[in-house]
């Protein structure tokens, strides 16, 4: 099938919800119905099967994380210029110019982040934090097409987060050195 | 004199007059020619060269006699490569059709891939330096136009604006023109879509290089040069092991890492994700998640070669 897993679970999950009524009125010793397993748009999040690993995260900054060990609880919510954080405010460079700190980090559980809706992840997921506006590369994410997978084509395979490749502050891909182009014919030694 | 610059014919060796001589000249030089055949073959192990020569088409050969051949140049790389070389001969798995895509909205041409396929491939390094995969640069206004292509572009960064890079290797054509004028059936398609080559067959006449619409077969012009240190011992008789001077390779989709399951050196590298790699009979594999989804075209479609090789944009 081409669905994306969680929606093969879809009809697993009806199925269940309707077998319960049926199973009720025809009074006969039924078994436990099982309950959906997986709400549908928790599943939806990241690539699911037994073969796929997830990478390691790139590491913090020495000595920034845990963040609570400098802002211990919510501060200042007013988009504006701070006075520390200047190597990540150099460098920031994503999205409309009105984008603040506290859009994505969450003030009141700094060790966290949020989604729009106010829920809270941990930085390890923060893909779903990118998926909220880049919803068309998250979907080619979950199949495989957007970002990189190593490993086996066959069996297991590490797949790569958005952060592995994207800094999440400036996130536009960094121009890279060329290999040394080829040997044109004529300088080709016989 | 009187035709000073009409060459000298056959018919006259009769008209110079020294007619008795030629027919034994002609016999002293075919029995020369034999003895200097016999010297050559002496010189070496007898044996080993007449077998050699005598063996049948890899895809005839018994398994028993396959065995004693792959350990044999087991033997003789081990002990010239100073390491221990393994050489398979791993068919292609039942229910495998490798397909592959390159995203051609994110290549950067960094050319990361050409390099981890030399490595990873034995190619040889310079005198001749042979690459298989060849990134081609190209401006966006022109789109996918080889009038417009360089691939010898050496910016201080890529990708450089107004321009996408485009890498071209062995498009394993489900027609492929380079197999059909091979005169000895030195190269064939598999079952799992990739077109090998035995080196071991090839005669050398570059025929499948000419026929080759992509550029993608390369020619061992001298002795590859293949340092000790740098080679890849993990090889597969029809892919990464040494090739002798004056035959043909390209690219096998890594034969002797996909036939176990594992990526291509090419898509471990990328460092912008832009190839990806599977069974084009597997529904869920990112090739054909890539050709439900997304703009997939073949390259040079015209010539009807029908390439597993997708070009794809991501976006």
């Amino acid at each position: 099938m081409t669905f994306p897993p969680w929606r093969a679970r879809l009809p697993l999950a009806l199925a269940a919800l309707l077998a319960a009524p049926l199973a009720s009125t025809a009074k006969s010793p039924a078994p436990p119905v099982p309950a959906p397993v997986v709400a549908p748009a928790a599943a939806a999040d990241s690539p699911t099967s037994p073969n796929l690993i997830r990478a390691e995260p790139p590491p913090f900054t020495e000595g920034i994380f845990p963040c609570s060990q400098c802002h211990e609880k919510a501060g200042d919510a007013t988009p504006r210029q701070l006075a520390f954080h200047d190597e990540i405010q150099a460098e920031f460079h994503h999205g409309p110019p009105t984008r603040f700190c506290l859009d994505c980090h969450d003030n009141g559980k700094r060790d966290f982040l949020h989604l729009i809706g106010g829920a809270l992840i941990p930085f390890t997921e923060s893909y779903k934090l990118c998926g909220q506006c880049h919803g068309d590369k998250l979907r080619d994410w979950r199949v495989g097409i957007h970002g990189k997978r190593t490993g086996m084509w066959n069996g297991q395979k590490t797949y790569y987060l958005c952060v592995n490749c994207h800094n999440p502050h400036n996130p536009r891909f960094k121009a890279l050195k060329p290999e040394p182009p080829p040997i044109r014919p004529q300088e080709q030694g016989r | 004199m009187s035709q000073p610059n009409r060459l000298p014919v056959l018919q006259d060796e009769s008209a110079t007059g020294d007619a008795g001589a030629s027919p034994s000249r002609r016999d002293f030089l075919r029995t020369a020619a034999a003895g200097a055949v016999i010297a050559a073959v002496s010189a070496c192990n007898p044996d080993a060269v007449v077998e050699e020569l005598q063996r049948r088409h890899l895809t005839e050969l018994s398994k028993d006699k396959l065995q004693a051949m792959l350990g044999k140049l087991e033997k003789k790389w081990s002990a010239q490569f100073g390491k221990n070389v393994t050489v398979s001969a791993q068919g292609p798995m039942p229910g495998v059709n490798f397909g592959y895509g390159l995203d051609l909205s994110r290549c950067v041409g960094c050319r990361r891939c050409v390099y981890a396929c030399v490595k990873e491939n034995n190619q040889s390094r310079k005198n001749p330096q042979i690459q298989w995969i060849r990134v081609l640069q190209m401006a966006k206004e022109h789109g996918v136009a080889l009038a417009h292509a360089n691939p010898y572009y050496d910016p201080e960064k890529v990708p450089e604006p107004g321009h996408f890079y485009m890498p071209v290797q062995c498009q394993q054509c489900r027609h492929p023109p380079c197999t059909k004028v091979c005169p000895v059936k030195a190269t064939w398609k598999d079952p799992d879509g990739i077109v090998v080559i035995d080196y071991d067959w090839c005669i050398g006449c570059r025929c499948c290089t000419a026929a080759c619409p992509y550029g993608a077969r390369k020619f061992n012009w001298a002795e590859p040069n293949l340092p000790s240190a740098e080679m890849n011992p993990v090889t597969h008789y029809l892919g990464n092991r040494p090739r002798p001077m004056g035959v043909v390779e390209k690219c096998t989709f890594c034969i002797q890492r996909t036939r176990n399951g594992r990526y291509p050196a090419c898509v471990e590298i990328c460092p912008v994700g832009a190839r990806k790699f599977g069974n084009l009979l597997d529904p869920e594999s990112e090739i054909r998640q890539v050709m439900d989804r997304k703009r997939v075209f073949v390259f040079k479609e015209e010539l009807a070669t029908e390439p597993q090789f997708y070009y794809f944009y991501g976006t």
